[in-house]
């Protein structure tokens, strides 16, 4: 009788110690997760970001939250863009912190055309050329101090080229 | 052959200015050649642009990046007669790498 019941309680610590482990191994899952995510936007290329059609779903593969408009991001670009394949845009911020740089097209087959890191003694200030498939608004994300901010507008394209 | 990349970085004293046209074909994986058949993606996927072992701009792209694309950007510091390392990397694996002096 008396084995019976130690033996019962030993199978019952080694329960609880496989609980134990168990949710060690699930506190420690989630600290990693994290970092992982937000270390994506830093340093990797983000694959997953430009697989997205949709511009808030690429935003959100991007930096995992949302932008907020500011009159401190100011976009350089044309009000009709005679050809889509090559429309020059430029984009600069008198924010400060500055981290990355983002041009999206929300009417593009995929939204994110580019994303520019910008380290730590790098004017805050890009200018490149994208494609745009047909008129639509084209967006300027600044991700300044761990915050997003955007700056919105909308280019007419008379020969629609994505890819020209 | 020749390197895929010109670069023209020039200091003023106090900032270096960088202007960068690379060839490249940036085909997005959304047109149809002559034949109506896809032409499949092949675009730059990372520029990156270094100063004295630092990265002082680093580039993502996607394909909604122009053909030949053109990059503009400046950063602090960056003496006349240094090296500015440019490299890319493109969805195939492709690489090409310059140096430039900075005027």
């Amino acid at each position: 009788m008396s084995i019976t019941t130690s033996e019962f309680l030993g199978s019952r610590r080694l329960v609880l110690k496989g609980a134990g482990v168990a949710a060690l191994i699930g506190l420690g899952v989630i600290p990693f997760g994290v970092p992982q995510a937000l270390a994506a936007a830093n340093d990797k290329y983000p694959e997953e970001a430009f697989k997205q059609k949709n511009e808030a779903d690429a935003i959100k593969a991007l930096y995992g939250k949302t932008a907020e408009p500011s009159d401190k991001v100011k976009m350089d670009a044309p009000e009709i863009a005679e050809n889509g394949a090559v429309v020059p845009i430029s984009a600069t911020t008198t924010l400060s912190d500055v981290t990355s740089i983002s041009f999206l097209v929300s009417e593009n087959p995929i939204s994110l055309i580019a994303t520019y890191r910008i380290p730590a003694g790098t004017l805050p200030s890009v200018a490149n050329r994208i494609k745009m498939a047909k008129t639509s608004n084209v967006t300027v994300i600044v991700e300044a101090g761990g915050k997003l901010y955007s700056a919105q507008k909308e280019i007419k394209v008379t020969v629609g080229g994505c890819g020209g | 052959m020749a390197s895929s990349i010109r670069v023209r970085a020039t200091s003023n004293g106090d900032t270096t200015e960088v202007q960068a046209l690379i060839q490249h074909p940036m085909d997005s994986g959304f047109v149809k050649d002559a034949k109506g058949e896809i032409i499949p993606p092949h675009f730059i996927q990372v520029l990156t642009f270094e100063y004295d072992g630092k990265p002082v701009f680093v580039a993502d792209w996607g394909g909604g990046v122009s053909k030949d694309p053109y990059v503009k950007f400046a950063f602090k510091g960056g003496k006349k007669g240094d090296d500015l390392k440019v490299s890319w990397v493109d969805n195939k694996g492709a690489t090409d790498t310059t140096t430039a002096k900075i005027q």
